[in-house]
């Protein structure tokens, strides 16, 4: 038993156990209406239902192809802004502090704006997670060029490397692992606005299905949808987190 | 010495030359952007692209100046400001508390790590019909949806503030044989002060953020309603006036918290950040997005 209490994923899987046990309990003796909390059992099993009625595999996709093309434009555009706004540091100076407001600006409030200029369509939601996605990613592409080492400049200059050169083996290499940081963020804040959008006009992927099954009266089904929600984020925030740690190893 | 005066008058000449350009850069920056809004907004008229969806600057402004003289527009500013201090009260007070339980605890904080994590990159906005659910659909739920935004960003921070405290101080206090509430009271929460007011910082801004969502899908009353109100009576130019105050009020909020930060950091020590700093970066600061 002590070991147990030693292991911090044991007492955590433990404490997840141990609440779904009591949950399971408090419904089944109607403590709480199974309306408004389903049994844990019932929402486990209701991921086939869901699966069959909705495709939440196909859906999943849906949502991962339309976080990928946003995610592809914020980075087509994201990373040579940044790289203009360490070129021209007057130019970075003077966004410097707008693009930090507009980071923590409400911009998924946008939508109304995005539907009435795109329709309710994919390329509004590509649009609407490009916006929080590209932010980032000028911001630390601006930020790890900047931080690039004085030394590792010098040697390119002292092997005479050309301006393109000295970019492409030397700049660039050095500043992946920052700009990474800033890839991993606007992916984060892509995937997010996608699905609470999604969520918010009832179109596309995942988001969709949350809301679908909860104008359904499906409680079971909305938990289980919530929680493939919750499972596709936590991979995407794992993946992410495993190859910016493998590209800073120190 | 008078070398030295000729260097920093040229150190003055070049920073205020420096300042000028930012200057200019912004300025064509907001006048190229206005002339581009006026283009569209044109072609809008000219029903040759977007009819009616961008108005001119002109309309902008005035729907601006009618909401802000409008009775009703300061009713759901009401409605929005009480669910956002609710929430944000409620999920802060909640996320402290927790933040210094596994600060002083590290078998509660690496038992939770992972969970927090996973919630906490999650869209926050689809636990909305669970809160539904729950609190029904008036301002009880956005209540709910407001601390729940606020709860992640100050518990990341709050534990991050726990595990930079300099142990020294954490020795000092014991050798003083302090009890628990004198530890917390004495030495963690002045340590921790400044990363706890950067989370709440985070976190007001992320409550406003959640609230006002949580207001378009479902509400009867608050900005968000108003929004989405105006966006299904095709009232753009009101709209955009609604998108522009909200945007003000959350940059003044922003503003706001961050004087209050400086003010507490001109009267607060710098505390260290010695020890376990390095396990900082893979739990206290939990590398997480908090998402809204």
């Amino acid at each position: 038993m002590t070991w147990l209490l030693k292991s911090p994923a044991m007492v955590g899987l433990f404490g997840v156990l141990a609440l779904a046990g009591m949950l399971e309990l408090a419904v089944f003796t109607e403590f709480f209406p199974s309306f408004v909390v389903p049994r844990p059992s019932d929402t486990i099993l209701a991921f086939q239902p869901v699966q069959n009625d909705m495709d939440l595999i196909g859906n999943f996709f849906v949502t991962l192809g339309m976080t990928a093309a946003a995610t592809g434009l914020a980075l087509a555009i994201g990373i040579p802004f940044g790289y203009f706004l360490y070129r021209n540091p007057t130019y970075g100076q003077a966004y410097e502090g707008w693009l930090a407001a507009a980071f923590a600006a409400p911009t998924v409030l946008l939508y109304p704006l995005f539907l009435v200029v795109f329709g309710r369509s994919h390329a509004m939601l590509i649009a609407m997670g490009f916006i929080p996605g590209s932010i980032p990613i000028i911001i630390q592409t601006r930020q790890g060029l900047l931080g690039v080492s004085r030394t590792l400049i010098n040697v390119g200059r002292s092997f005479n490397l050309s301006e393109q050169e000295m970019f492409w083996k030397i700049q660039l290499p050095a500043a992946v692992p920052t700009i990474f940081t800033g890839i991993r963020i606007g992916v984060m804040y892509t995937l997010v606005n996608i699905v609470a959008i999604e969520y918010l006009i009832d179109f596309g992927g995942l988001g969709r299905i949350v809301s679908e099954m909860y104008f359904r009266f499906d409680t079971p089904g909305t938990y289980a949808s919530i929680i493939t929600v919750v499972f596709v984020s936590v991979l995407f925030y794992w993946g992410f987190g495993r190859i910016e740690k493998w590209l800073r190893p120190v | 010495m008078a070398q030295t005066g000729v260097i920093q008058n040229k150190a003055v000449n070049d920073n205020s030359d420096r300042d000028q350009s930012i200057l200019r850069i912004r300025l064509i920056t907001v006048i190229g952007l206005i002339a581009a809004w006026e283009a569209f907004a044109t072609l809008g008229r000219l029903e040759i692209l977007y009819g009616d969806v961008i108005p001119s600057s002109w309309m902008i402004a005035v729907a601006v100046f009618h909401e802000l003289t409008s009775s009703d527009f300061y009713h759901h500013l009401g409605v929005t400001f009480a669910e956002h201090i609710v929430g944000f009260v409620t999920g802060s007070l909640i996320a402290i508390a927790l933040g210094i339980s596994m600060g002083v605890n590290p078998l509660l904080r690496k038992s939770l790590e992972p969970y927090l994590n996973a919630i906490g990159s999650t869209p926050k906005i689809i636990f909305l019909p669970i809160l539904f659910l729950m609190f029904g659909t008036g301002i009880e739920s956005k209540m709910a949806k407001g601390a729940l935004s606020a709860f992640f960003p100050v518990v990341f921070t709050t534990v991050l503030g726990m595990v930079l405290i300099n142990p020294v101080l954490i020795k000092v206090g014991k050798s003083f044989n302090l009890s628990k509430w004198n530890m917390i009271s004495k030495i963690y929460m002045p340590a921790m002060v400044n990363p706890v007011i950067t989370g709440l910082r985070l976190g007001m801004a992320i409550t406003v953020i959640g609230v006002l969502v949580a207001e378009l899908k479902f509400a009867d009353a608050g900005l968000g309603y108003q929004l989405g109100i105006y966006y299904e009576q095709f009232r753009i130019a009101p709209m955009y006036a609604i998108i522009l105050i909200i945007f003000a009020l959350a940059a003044g909020a922003n503003v706001g918290m961050t004087m209050i930060q400086d003010k507490v950091n001109r009267h607060m020590a710098p505390t260290a950040t010695k020890g376990k700093g390095n396990r900082a970066a893979a739990s206290g600061n939990l590398g997480v997005v908090a998402t809204n």
